[in-house]
């Protein structure tokens, strides 16, 4: 049995004076045991995805289960076997971090001793058992989402819903984060996990989706992916910005793909077969150009390039990333 | 049922958690009422005959304790709002939990808590010369009466609470309304006082009814104006402004929270 599925999930969000097709037509599975990824931007609709599949709210159109039980008709069955940790911490700030899991263990149906037992487990596994007794209000924001995600597994769910479990946490808490997380997966739950990190979609998920505007538009193991994009990548960062469009020109000519510019760090990037040679020809004619350059490399695709191969815009930034001509096509 | 009435307990049990460990919430709204009892007691109470004579105090405190659980809404209303904003609602509502613990164990902890608050105003009121010129039963009878309107007034305050877009509309909607109610009533200055087309309004005003019950009921100056029914059955009039209150918002606030999917 698949864990979730979803199709054609619409929601359309209709405010006073506009309207927003925040889903458009999405399509989703996920099996049982397995870790999805739900990578995509700002915007793109990764909330109100899980939101639907948490029973949170209902679709405009389509139709979802997860463990068998459709989201709308039988949602108090979704309820009882999944967890949901959302992108921002949903916490009481005035009980106790104990006290918190003792109440969703509650209201998720355990026995009171039950409860209690499982809320000190919790404490320990997420290294809170120290402030456990105090107040969430004097918890530090890592420790807030570490509580938000322990009060989600609270009643051992099958399934478990991530939102962005990482955003704004610095980068120590964030490695950390990923530590939980996969000691979950081992432990094998089921789990829907939305990003806005290409990285972190390719070190947690095994699978992962793209959205962009509502709409599934990859999907693939990371792998699968980085090869729709192609082969190696050349980078180069140029020391004066006037010497811009003659390094694009060189670029053009010697690479095999539309190259891409990062503004903000006067970095070009683009395809090219033939590996290190095709460096060292590059460096030779960006020099016969007279073009002065402060780095070059090459690597392999990142899903930053997938992302940008197939939406014609960056993954973390709309504005900073602007494609050569012809990429938008 | 055992579900509805165990997850209603844990709800009330978390909210009232939070008393004590906010207590300037508490201590605030007992100042506020206090700041009431201060200025129209002293300052402007000596200038206030009361038509048919007695104590302006006396006459005053049933006043300020109707005044205080019409406020009630505002509490259930913010405690509402602050509850979508920090995503506890969204939390409560992905559990298998009864769903309208949620509102039956705020209205409820709302209530324990104007109880609280009704207390303390009652020894302020005895201090500065409040008297029950009845018996405890009509005591009794009196607090059950505002108990029974607070309810009715958390459950307008959860009908409000979950339409604001925010916590500061909750609190600007909550006093700007709230405020012009219980001041266009008998609470602190007879009706009789007031221009001619505000006089019904003010009598048929829940707030003055409440005053007006529990001024019945314990004794204390009542000079009600007037021949009509609040006037006459001020207890009546008020039981049934509360069961009309609670049967029209209760239903509509329960739709609204059922409606957060949509
Ligand atoms: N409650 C809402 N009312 C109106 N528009 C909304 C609402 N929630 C989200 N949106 C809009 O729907 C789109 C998708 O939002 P969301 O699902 O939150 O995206 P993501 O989680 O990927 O950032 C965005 O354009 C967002 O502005
Ligand atoms: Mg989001």
């Amino acid at each position: 049995m698949r864990a979730i599925t979803a199709e054609g999930l619409v929601k359309v969000y209709r405010t006073r004076s506009s309207e927003v097709r925040a889903l458009d037509g999405v399509d989703l599975e996920v099996e049982q045991g397995t870790v999805v990824g739900l990578l995509g931007p700002n915007g793109a609709g990764k909330t109100t995805a899980v939101r639907i599949l948490a029973t949170l709210l209902r679709p405009d159109a389509g139709r979802a289960t997860v463990a068998g039980f459709d989201v709308v008709r039988q949602a108090q069955e979704v309820r009882s076997v999944i967890g949901l940790s959302g992108q921002y911490a949903a916490v009481d700030e005035n009980l106790t971090g104990r006290e918190n899991l003792w109440m969703f263990g509650r209201l998720y149906q355990l026995p009171s001793g039950e409860s209690t037992r499982r809320a000190g487990e919790l404490l320990e596994q997420f290294d809170l058992t120290d402030a456990g007794d105090r107040v969430v209000k004097t918890y530090s924001g890592g420790m807030r989402r570490r509580l938000d995600l322990a009060s989600a597994l609270i009643g051992r769910p099958r399934l478990l819903f991530l939102d962005e479990p990482t955003t704004g946490l610095d980068p120590r808490s964030r490695l950390g984060m990923w530590d939980v997380i996969r000691s979950l997966v081992r432990e094998g739950v089921t789990l829907l996990l939305t990003t806005q990190y290409l990285e972190e979609a390719d070190e947690l998920a095994d699978s992962i989706a793209v959205i962009d505007h509502g709409r599934i538009i990859a999907r693939g193991t990371a792998d699968e992916l980085k090869s729709q994009v192609g082969g190696e990548r050349i980078e180069v960062v140029v020391h004066d910005r006037a010497d811009l469009p003659r390094a694009e020109e060189v670029l053009a000519r010697d690479g095999s793909g539309q190259w891409t510019l990062d503004e903000h760090t006067r970095k070009l990037t683009v395809p090219a077969t033939g590996g290190t040679a095709k460096l060292v020809e590059i460096v030779r004619d960006l020099d016969l150009a007279g073009v002065v350059i402060d780095d070059i490399s090459l690597r392999r695709p990142t899903l930053d390039d997938v992302f940008l191969t197939l939406t014609g815009h960056g993954a973390e930034d709309d504005a900073r990333e602007t494609a050569g001509p012809g990429a938008a096509a | 049922m055992n579900r509805i009435l165990a997850d209603t307990l844990i709800v009330t049990w978390r909210n009232l958690k939070r008393i004590p460990r906010i207590p300037e919430l508490a201590i605030f709204a007992i100042l506020q009422s206090i700041m009431f009892v201060v200025l129209f007691a002293f300052v402007f109470g000596g200038a206030i005959p009361l038509p048919g004579g007695g104590s302006y105090r006396e006459y005053l405190m049933p006043g300020i304790f109707a005044q205080t659980i019409v406020f009630a809404a505002a509490t259930t209303a913010i405690g509402m709002a602050d509850d979508i904003h920090k995503g506890l609602l969204d939390r409560f509502r992905s559990l298998p939990m009864a769903r309208t613990a949620v509102l039956s164990g705020r209205m409820a902890s709302d209530v324990v808590y104007n109880a609280g608050i009704l207390v303390v105003l009652m020894v302020s009121g005895f201090v500065v010369g409040w008297k029950l010129n009845t018996g405890i039963p009509e005591l009794l009878a009196g607090i059950a009466l505002l108990l029974l309107f607070a309810f009715a007034m958390s459950s307008i305050g959860v009908l409000l609470g979950l339409g604001v877009p925010s916590v500061e509309v909750a609190q600007q909607v909550g006093f700007t309304v709230l405020f012009p109610i219980t001041f266009i009533s008998n609470v602190f200055v007879p009706p009789s006082t007031l221009p001619d087309w505000l006089q019904p309004i003010a009598e048929w005003n829940p707030t003055s009814t409440l005053t007006a019950a529990t001024r019945e009921l314990w004794g204390n100056p009542n000079p009600f104006v007037g021949t009509g029914l609040p006037a006459e059955e001020p207890v009546l009039v008020t039981i049934v402004w509360a069961i009309v209150i609670i049967a029209i918002t209760l239903p509509l606030g329960v739709r609204r929270y059922r409606n957060m999917s949509r």
